[in-house]
C-alpha cells in the first residue's frame, strides 16, 4: 500500500471523526501505521469539521496533518469548495451527492459520486451516511474483506453500545455493494 | 512536681515574635491540642506566608510551608495523599486567608475539606510592616490606609466566619479570641474541637481566633488587648457560626 | 495493555501516569488538553486514586505541591495561559526540590490567544518560567507513543533530580490519535526519606520550604540545586537525529514542528539535497553538543518553530555562531505544511536567503 492521506470533511455530527477512526483501526489491525488527526476548536463548532487520516507502511508517520490528500472525503458543499483544489493530481474525490449538488470541476482526479445521505434515510439509518461512504470508499480500494472491516469497527464501539455493531456493518455493506447506474 | 512544660508539639527553639504577640499563645494552644489528641506523629502541618511564615520551626510535626494563600490548597494535597492516616491543619493570618488566598479557603470549606484551619485575625499586615488587611476595621490607621481605611475606596472589613456559615461545604466554623484567661480556655476548646472533627471524619473546621498586633498597632501589649476588647470583638462576635453535627448555634 | 491502541495523546499521557503509579491529578479546564482531566476523572476513582478539579490553576499545583511534599507521585496539566497561573506554583516545587509533573499543551499567546497549537511557551519551560533560579527538566513528546514514553520518564527523572519535570506539547499532539503500546518496565521511585508523612514520634520533623532569611544558606541552597542541574546535563540529554550526518541543511525542530519537517526532509532528499533533522527531545538539558556537531559540517540550521524565534537562540549559543542559524516559523496556531518548510530547504539549498 502507497502512503494514503485521507481527509473526511463534513458538518460536525455527520460522524466523520468516527469514519475516520473506523479506516483508521482497520488498517493498524492490519499492520500498517496510522495517524488521525481532528480539527479541533473553533472550526467544529458551525461550518466545516474535518479529520485526516494517514495511513503507511513506514514504520513512522511523518506530518500527521493532511493538507494535500490524495484521498478527499466530502460530505457537505463547503468542505468540497474548500478542500477540492487541494487535492494532488492524480488522487480521488468521493462526494456524498445528496448533500453536493454541484460536479467537481476537477479532471486529474478520480471522481466518485454516492447519494450517501439518501440511502441512509431509504434505509432507514439516517446518521450513518457516514458508514456507506466508509463501505464505498473501501470498495474503491480493493478492500472488502468484511472480517478485516468488522475487526477494525469492533474496536471503535464499546461494549456498551454492541447493539450498533449490526447496523453499521450492514450501512457499510450497502456502500461496499454500490455502483453508479 | 512540674507544673507548667512545654508541650511535646512545639520545639524548644525561642519565637520570633514581638513582645506581647499573641502568635505564642495560639502556637502553644495548637500543640497542647495536639499533645491532648496524641495526634503528633502523624500531623502535618502548614504554615503561610506572613508573620506565622516560620511556624515550620516552631511545631515538631511533619511541616510544610505554602505560597501565600495557598494553604487550603497544599492542606488538599496532604490529605488526599493519606485521608485515613494525615492530621492536617493550616495556621494563617488574615491576609493569607482572607485576601490572597480567599478562593482556597471558600472552595476548602465548600468541598468540606476535612482539615483544621487556624485563622489568625489580627486586623493588619504584620510581617511587611502594618498594612491594611481584609479584616482591618473601618477608619484603622495603617500604613496603607494613613488617613483611616475609608470604606468608601478601600471597602468594607470581610467576617471570614459570617461568610463561610453561609456554605452548605464547612463542618465547623467557631469564632474566639485569645484577650483574656477565660477567652484562652474558650478558644483552646474550639480549636481542640477542630482537631476532634477531623480525626472524626467530620470535615472542615476553621476557628478564627481575633487576635492582636501591639508592634503595628503602635500599641502596648495591654493597650492592645483593651483595644481587642473595645474595638475588634464588637465587629466580630465570637461565637459558633456553624456547627453541623453539633447544631449547637450561639450567634 | 500491551497491545497497540489507537488513541489520543492527552490520553496516552493520562493513562502512561497512571501506569507509572500516579495516584493523584489535579486541574482545571483549559482547551486544548481537557482529555487528560477527563480520562483521570473515569480512570483515577477505578484505581484508587484522587481525580480533583481544583477551583483555579493556581490551587490545582498548589495540591499538586501538597501530595508531593508526602512523596507521592502527582502530576497536573493545563495549557498556556493556565501554566502561566501555576507558575507561582512551579517555583514554590523547584524552591522545594519537589518532583512533580506538568503537563503544558501549547496553545497560541500571549494573553488569551488562541486555542490553536504552538510552541510559543518555549522560554517559559526552558528558561525558569516563575521567579528566581531554576530550571524544569523539560521533554518534548513528537508522538502519541513518545506522549507515553515520557511521561513515564518524566515522572522518574522528577523523582531521580527532586525538580518537576514538565512536558511540553501542543494542541495537535495532544488531540491526535495514533497506535500505542503501553508495555513499559516501569521503576520503582526512589525512597523519599524527606517526605512529610508524619514523624510516627520516630524521627525529627521534615520540613518542606523554600524560605531562607539568611543570604549565605539560600546562596548555599542553589549552588547545591546547580550542581543537581549540572548532572542532569551531563546525564539525560535527549534528542534524535534524522539523516542529519551528512546533511548540508539541517531542520532544528520540535514536537509537531519536528513531524512536519521530517516529511519535508523526506521530500527533499528525493529530491537530491541533502537535508537532515535534528529533534531536541529534550529542550531543558538542551542537546547542545548534537547541535555544536552539526556546525563543523552543515552549511546552514534553520530553526522551524510555531513561535516567534525562541529555540534558535540555544541554537546560536549551542553552535557559536559558526554556521547561520536562521528562522522559517509560523505562530498564532497556524501550522506550516510540508511543502512550505520543502520550500524553505530548496530556497537554502538554492543559497538564497529567506
Amino acid at each position: 500500500m502507497i502512503t494514503r492521506q485521507l481527509l473526511i470533511s463534513g458538518f460536525g455530527g455527520q460522524g466523520l471523526l468516527f469514519m475516520g477512526k473506523a479506516l483508521a483501526y482497520k488498517w493498524l489491525m492490519e499492520g500498517y501505521n496510522v495517524s488521525w488527526l481532528p480539527s479541533y476548536g473553533p472550526e467544529m463548532r458551525g461550518g466545516t469539521a474535518n479529520c485526516g487520516v494517514v495511513v503507511s507502511e513506514n514504520h513512522l508517520i511523518g506530518s500527521p496533518l493532511v493538507a494535500n490528500p490524495n484521498v478527499l472525503i466530502c460530505m457537505n458543499l463547503p468542505s468540497l469548495d474548500k478542500y477540492e483544489d487541494k487535492v494532488v493530481p492524480g488522487g480521488m474525490i468521493f462526494v456524498d451527492s445528496t448533500m453536493i449538488e454541484r460536479k467537481v470541476k476537477r479532471t486529474d482526479v478520480d471522481v466518485y459520486y454516492i447519494p450517501a445521505s439518501k440511502m441512509a434515510s431509504d434505509n432507514n439509518m439516517i446518521v450513518l451516511a457516514n458508514m456507506i461512504m466508509m463501505g464505498k470508499v473501501l470498495q474503491v480500494f480493493g478492500e472488502t474483506d468484511e472480517e478485516a472491516i468488522k475487526n477494525g469497527l469492533s474496536k471503535c464501539i464499546p461494549p456498551k453500545k454492541a447493539e450498533m455493531f449490526d447496523v453499521n456493518m450492514r450501512a457499510i455493506q450497502l456502500g461496499l455493494g454500490y455502483e453508479a447506474k | 512536681m512540674v507544673v507548667f512544660e512545654r508541650p511535646h508539639a512545639l520545639c524548644d527553639v525561642p519565637l520570633h515574635y514581638c513582645p506581647g504577640c499573641p502568635h505564642g499563645i495560639v502556637h502553644r494552644l495548637v500543640a497542647e491540642v495536639i499533645d491532648e489528641l496524641g495526634i503528633e506523629g502523624r500531623t502535618i502541618g502548614i504554615a503561610p506566608v506572613g508573620c506565622s511564615v516560620m511556624a515550620y520551626d516552631y511545631f515538631n510535626c511533619d511541616m510544610v510551608e505554602a505560597a501565600h494563600g495557598r494553604a487550603p490548597a497544599v492542606a488538599t494535597g496532604i490529605k488526599r495523599s493519606d485521608p485515613e492516616n494525615h492530621i492536617v491543619f493550616t495556621y494563617q493570618g488574615d491576609g493569607d486567608l482572607a485576601s490572597i488566598g480567599m478562593a482556597e479557603t471558600v472552595h476548602a470549606a465548600a468541598r468540606n475539606e476535612n482539615i483544621t484551619v487556624v485563622f489568625i485575625n489580627n486586623a493588619i499586615y504584620g510581617m511587611t510592616g502594618g498594612q491594611m488587611a481584609p479584616t482591618s476595621l473601618p477608619g484603622q490607621v495603617t500604613q496603607t490606609s494613613p488617613y483611616g481605611r475609608d470604606v468608601k475606596t478601600a471597602g468594607y472589613p470581610i467576617k471570614v466566619c459570617e461568610m463561610l456559615s453561609q456554605l452548605d461545604g464547612p463542618e465547623y466554623i467557631e469564632r474566639v479570641a485569645v484577650c483574656d484567661v477565660p477567652n484562652v480556655n474558650k478558644a483552646k476548646k474550639a480549636i481542640r474541637k477542630a482537631f476532634q472533627n477531623q480525626i472524626d471524619g467530620k470535615g472542615f473546621s476553621l476557628i478564627e481566633v481575633v487576635s492582636a498586633c501591639p508592634t503595628n498597632w503602635g500599641m502596648t501589649p495591654k493597650e492592645a488587648l483593651e483595644w481587642v476588647k473595645s474595638d475588634m470583638i464588637p465587629y466580630y462576635p465570637l461565637g459558633v457560626y456553624k456547627d453541623r453535627s453539633g447544631k449547637e448555634e450561639t450567634k | 495493555m500491551s497491545e497497540k491502541v489507537l488513541m489520543k495523546g492527552n490520553e496516552a499521557i493520562a493513562e502512561a501516569a497512571i501506569i507509572a503509579g500516579c495516584r493523584h491529578y489535579f486541574g482545571y479546564p483549559i482547551t486544548p488538553q481537557t482529555e487528560i482531566a477527563a480520562y483521570m476523572a473515569k480512570r483515577m476513582p477505578k484505581v484508587g486514586g484522587t481525580f480533583l478539579q481544583a477551583e483555579s490553576e493556581i490551587a490545582a499545583i498548589n495540591m499538586v505541591y501538597g501530595v508531593s511534599s508526602t512523596g507521592k507521585r502527582v502530576m497536573t496539566s493545563s495549557s498556556s495561559p493556565g501554566i502561566s497561573l501555576k507558575q507561582e506554583g512551579i517555583s514554590y516545587l523547584a524552591g522545594a526540590d519537589l518532583p512533580a509533573l506538568i503537563v503544558n499543551a501549547q496553545r497560541g499567546g500571549p494573553g488569551l490567544g488562541g486555542i490553536q497549537p504552538s510552541q510559543s511557551d518555549y522560554f517559559q519551560a526552558t528558561k525558569g518560567g516563575g521567579h528566581g533560579d531554576y530550571h524544569l527538566i523539560v521533554l518534548a513528546p513528537y508522538s502519541v507513543q513518545e506522549m507515553a514514553e515520557l511521561t513515564i520518564k518524566g515522572f522518574d527523572l522528577a523523582d531521580k533530580y527532586r525538580m518537576p519535570t514538565m512536558i511540553l506539547c501542543d494542541g495537535t499532539t495532544g488531540q491526535m490519535m495514533e497506535p500505542v503500546t503501553f508495555d513499559f518496565a516501569v521503576k520503582q521511585p526512589p525512597e523519599k526519606p524527606w517526605a512529610v508523612t508524619g514523624t510516627k514520634m520516630e524521627r525529627e520533623h521534615n520540613i518542606i520550604n523554600s524560605l531562607y532569611l539568611q543570604a549565605d544558606k539560600l546562596e548555599e541552597k542553589n549552588f547545591e540545586r546547580y550542581e543537581r542541574y549540572k548532572l542532569v546535563e551531563e546525564n539525560e540529554v535527549m534528542y534524535q537525529e534524522y539523516m542529519a550526518d551528512d546533511a548540508d541543511i539541517i531542520i532544528a525542530a520540535t514536537g509537531i514542528a519536528s513531524r512536519i519537517a521530517l516529511s519535508s526532509v523526506e521530500k527533499a532528499r528525493e529530491k537530491g539535497i541533502k537535508a537532515g533533522l535534528i529533534r531536541p527531545i529534550t529542550l531543558w538539558p538542551f542537546p547542545k553538543a548534537a547541535f555544536a556537531k552539526a556546525a563543523e559540517h552543515c552549511r546552514q540550521i534553520i530553526a522551524v518553530e510555531l513561535n516567534m524565534g525562541q529555540m534558535i537562540e540555544d541554537i546560536k549559543l549551542a553552535t557559536e555562531f559558526k554556521v547561520p542559524v536562521s528562522l522559517y516559523n509560523r505562530t498564532g496556531g497556524v501550522l506550516p505544511d510540508v511543502y512550505e518548510i520543502l520550500g524553505v530547504i530548496e530556497n537554502a539549498a538554492k543559497g538564497g536567503k529567506r
